[in-house]
């Protein structure tokens, strides 16, 4: 049995130490905002926030997260939209929108640590992050726009 | 009926959907004929109390409006822009319905198929091209045939959606008159309501019980478009929200009371069964309850995806071998000996004298190559499927429901009544789902799974072995200029043949040419005088189906690659003579409009590079121009313009973002991305053997939509075939290399 938070709530589950909070959260959590993508930390459509870091869901084992704090999309603006959803929504990124959850998730963190980034912060960062439907400079833009609120504010 | 005799005389290519519309869908089509209820709208059988249906697109109840999207929803923005058309007329604001997706049935037949099967170039207006187009929409709508493909949904709706908004917009207001009194021409509606003169507001939903007792005004007039609210303007696309919140429930994130989990193995040799299997380790692994044979591979079933996926990786199978070679070299080495009248699919042109042209001026040769590439959207393949003694229910995202019923039903021995399709929001598709590994597959479970709910969910690696590839292609061509200009030139394509193969599996097969490798070589609109075109239909090789562009992906390559190195030996720049070559007016503007946009004066100098194509594919023409630098670390992309014509830009916002993605799928592909075979098996399992184009090669998209022709037309698949051939071609103008053969990145470095 192992317990970590979730969204701020306590959750515990009853599975193999190796399982990849990624299957925790989707199959035994029921959040799927996380998505299955690659498997291996090839595409980050599973990215979630965990203590203040864009983290590979799929890449972290049940037993290395226990007692720690899991952020997904559901809570990451607190109850209102962040700043960086309200500027995927100005820009109309989403096309089929699979891999966006961990888009704006991997987006959050790297305005964490960059709050004014130039396009190759973007690319540097944001390259981990596959889209298929190809929404690479609206990303781009919209990262951009968030960015000017959040230091306006 | 003689006009239809008259087109078979004529070879065409629409005749193979008239045998798909007997073979898979006629049981179906006759056991509803079109004239009675349930196909002529199928809301009908399932209408609640008090509530109303005019059209197969639109339901009233007295609590909620329900607005039907006919075509699914693969990211491309037509679960929006769908009901959207119904609210343009029906006057409803975006948040006062609710939306589904169509189940099967002949009345959503898909009208947009009629310009892309009528054999005629997309230009052609003459009363025997319409002629043509209005018979082959007979054939579609006897043929009931539903899908959403071929870049056809706005062709097929824009004028059916607003009709159908405007059918439920006039006989509500019947309704209304009826119950007030007020005749129904000093009656208006607004946001939902039908408003009398004294300013009383009725809302749509207390009329629905009123509206159900009269037959659906059938007279109306489509609003002019001076008019529109929605259409042509900025608007938000109505999914955007769900998807930035984590709400949307793509299928893979659609659950049951009592669900188990399914994982699989499959051939890896595709199509071909399995001979053994040892799941002895697999059954002792945690989570796991059962061990399925299925026919062409293995199932675990477990608590959990993720049990159920490492649980079946160690299931020890042994595979029948493939039928069809096992190494790539010899894929290549069957393509490159199929260009003989044995393999001849047709000529489809042949102008003037090739031959003799052929040897006057200076002689031009070049082959080309267009390997196998994966679709792999992003959410991988999956479904969600209980079967009991009386049927199955399926909920799968697809884009043909009426095969999801066949092969399901096929599969398990059923009856395709006896299957109940829902459709879901798709994590992408590019031509995946229109395929059936998932369907299948789980079919085969549930049928032993009877009265357990199964989720199945394709691993990564599953998805990449099991896709049907992109067309492998080779084209040959030869030319000749002179005097400064273009004289003759040959196209000749052998492929294997997407669509009919697809067809092939829908249980509709054809012997008809495919139309699809005749894209990109057939609708050539340059004026040469002696020009001729065939296609080889290459046989016994991987099964290949429709990736995003289809036959234009690899075609349009060939085609606008060769033009430009006859431009360039005729010492031409390669804008200008293509415009001076092209014959369709409204074409010649598309390619001025993208000169203007990259304000293109010829070679830039300094390791810069511009090129230029121009492809027309489902009707839509698009002339797109890629600049790139050659830096010490290999070719940066830098900036693409696109001008594209539709000749009605429904949806603006999405429009634009739907060419950038066709932009970066177009060249992320041509840059980085091959499927090869070894051992009978795809090499490439995941994205990082196959990663298209992520951010850091992304460049800058400038994209202008125009609206000179005549109809409207598609954009998910056009903006796709001019980006590869527009690449190759600035990599040439920037380094003098010429590269004949996709992914790109075999030949050069990209940054």
């Amino acid at each position: 049995m192992f317990e970590l938070t979730v969204n701020g709530t306590k959750r515990q589950v009853d599975v193999m130490p190796e399982m990849p909070l990624l299957w925790v959260l989707r199959d035994e959590l029921d959040i799927t905002s996380p998505k299955y993508g690659c498997g291996i930390a090839q595409c980050g459509a599973c990215t979630v926030d965990i203590d203040g870091a864009a983290v590979r869901s799929c890449q972290a084992r049940i037993k290395d997260v226990a007692g720690k704090s899991v952020t997904t999309i559901e809570a990451i603006g607190e109850g209102s939209l962040h700043p960086v959803q309200q500027a995927w929504i100005d820009h109309q990124v989403p096309q089929c929108g699979y891999c966006q959850t961990g888009q704006i998730i991997q987006a959050i963190s790297l305005l964490r640590l960059v709050p004014k980034p130039s396009d190759e912060d973007i690319n540097n960062v944001m390259s981990g992050n596959l889209c298929r439907c190809g929404t690479f400079e609206r990303i781009r833009l919209a990262i951009h726009t968030a960015a000017e609120k959040m230091g306006s504010n | 009926m003689q006009e239809s005799l008259q087109l078979s005389r004529r070879d065409v290519v629409f005749g193979s959907v008239a045998v798909a519309g007997g073979v898979v869908f006629g049981s179906y089509a006759s056991a509803q004929p079109a004239s009675t209820g349930a196909a002529a709208n199928p809301l009908a059988a399932h209408l609640g109390h008090d509530s109303v249906t005019f059209n197969p697109w639109v339901e009233i109840s007295p609590k909620t409006i329900t607005l039907i999207a006919q075509h699914a929803d693969k990211g491309q923005g037509v679960g929006s822009i769908q009901p959207l058309m119904i609210a343009e007329e029906l006057d409803l604001e975006p948040h006062q319905f609710e939306i589904r997706f169509a189940g099967p049935s002949p009345a959503y037949f898909n009208t947009g198929f009629a310009h892309e099967l009528a054999p005629f170039m997309a230009p052609d207006q003459s009363l025997e091209a319409e002629k043509a187009r209005a018979a082959v929409l007979e054939w579609l709508r006897k043929a009931g045939l539903q899908m959403t493909g071929g870049s056809s949904t706005l062709p097929d709706t824009f004028d059916k959606l607003r009709m159908a908004g405007a059918v439920a917009r006039e006989t509500l207001k019947a309704a209304a008159a009826k119950r007030s009194g007020v005749p129904v021409a000093r009656l208006r509606t607004e946001a939902g309501h039908v408003i009398l003169p004294n300013g009383t507001k009725l809302p749509y939903v207390t009329l629905s019980a009123d509206a159900a007792k009269i037959r659906p005004v059938a007279d109306v007039k489509l609003r002019d478009p001076s008019q529109w609210r929605f259409i042509g303007k900025p608007m938000e696309r109505l999914d955007i929200r769900s998807k930035v919140t984590g709400e949307m429930k793509f299928g893979i994130d659609r659950k049951m009371a009592g669900m188990v989990y399914a994982a699989v193995k499959l051939n890896p040799h595709k199509g071909q069964p399995i001979r053994s299997f040892d799941a002895s380790k697999a059954m002792a692994m945690p989570g796991v309850k059962k061990v399925l044979k299925l026919s062409t591979g293995v199932a675990v079933i477990a608590t959990n995806s993720w049990y159920a996926m490492q649980a079946a990786q160690t299931v020890d199978c042994v595979w029948e071998p493939s039928l069809y070679p096992a190494d790539q070299a010899d894929h290549w080495k069957v393509v490159g000996s199929s260009f003989t009248p044995e393999f001849l699919a047709k000529q489809w042109r042949n102008d003037g004298d090739v031959e003799a042209s052929l040897k006057d001026g200076t002689f031009v040769e070049a082959e080309y190559r267009a390997p196998y590439v994966g679709h792999q959207p992003l959410e991988p393949l999956n479904g969600l499927g209980l079967l009991t003694d009386t049927g199955m229910e399926i909920w799968v995202g697809h884009q043909t429901p009426q095969s999801v019923q066949h092969i399901a039903a096929k599969t398990i021995g059923m009856k395709p009544e006896q299957i109940t399709f829902h459709n879901e929001w798709m994590g992408g598709s590019f031509g995946h789902r229109l395929e059936f590994e998932n369907v299948r597959v789980l079919a085969e479970i549930c049928n032993q799974m009877r009265g357990v709910p199964v989720k199945l969910v394709f691993s990564r690696e599953e998805d990449f072995q099991q896709d049907i590839p992109r067309q492998i292609a080779m084209g040959r061509y030869r030319g000749s200029v002179k005097d400064g200009k273009i004289v003759a030139a040959e196209a000749q394509v052998a492929a294997t043949a997407p669509f009919k193969e697809l067809q092939a599996r829908m249980d509709a097969p054809t012997k008809d040419p495919d139309g699809q490798l005749a894209v990109g070589i057939w609708n050539m609109y340059y004026d040469i005088p002696n020009y001729r075109a065939a296609s080889f239909e290459v046989q016994g090789l991987s099964p290949s189906t429709t990736w995003r562009s289809v036959g234009a992906s690899a075609n349009g390559f060939f085609t606008e690659s060769f033009i430009d190195e006859l431009i360039h030996a005729a010492g031409l720049d390669p804008l200008r003579a293509r415009i001076d070559m092209c014959k369709i007016p409204v074409y010649r503007k598309v390619m001025e409009t993208v000169g203007e946009m990259a304000d293109w004066k010829g070679p830039l100098g300094n390791g810069k590079g511009r090129g230029v194509a121009f492809v027309e594919s489902f009707g839509t023409a698009v002339a797109e121009i890629v600049e790139v630098t050659m830096t010490d670390r290999g070719i940066k992309v830098d900036n693409v313009w696109v001008a594209a014509d539709v000749g009605t830009v429904v949806d603006p916002i999405n429009f634009e973002n739907l060419v950038q993605g066709g932009v970066v799928w177009g060249l992320g592909h041509a840059m980085n991305c091959e499927l090869t075979y070894a051992k009978g098996g795809v090499e490439q399992t995941n994205y990082n053997h196959h990663e298209g184009m992520r951010m850091y090669q992304c460049p800058i998209i400038k994209v202008r939509g125009l609206e000179n022709d005549y109809t409207v037309r598609g954009i998910g698949e056009p903006p796709v075939p001019p980006a590869p051939p527009a690449l190759a071609n600035a990599i040439f103008a920037a380094t003098g290399k010429r590269i004949r053969e996709m992914p790109f990145n075999k030949f050069i470095d990209f940054v």
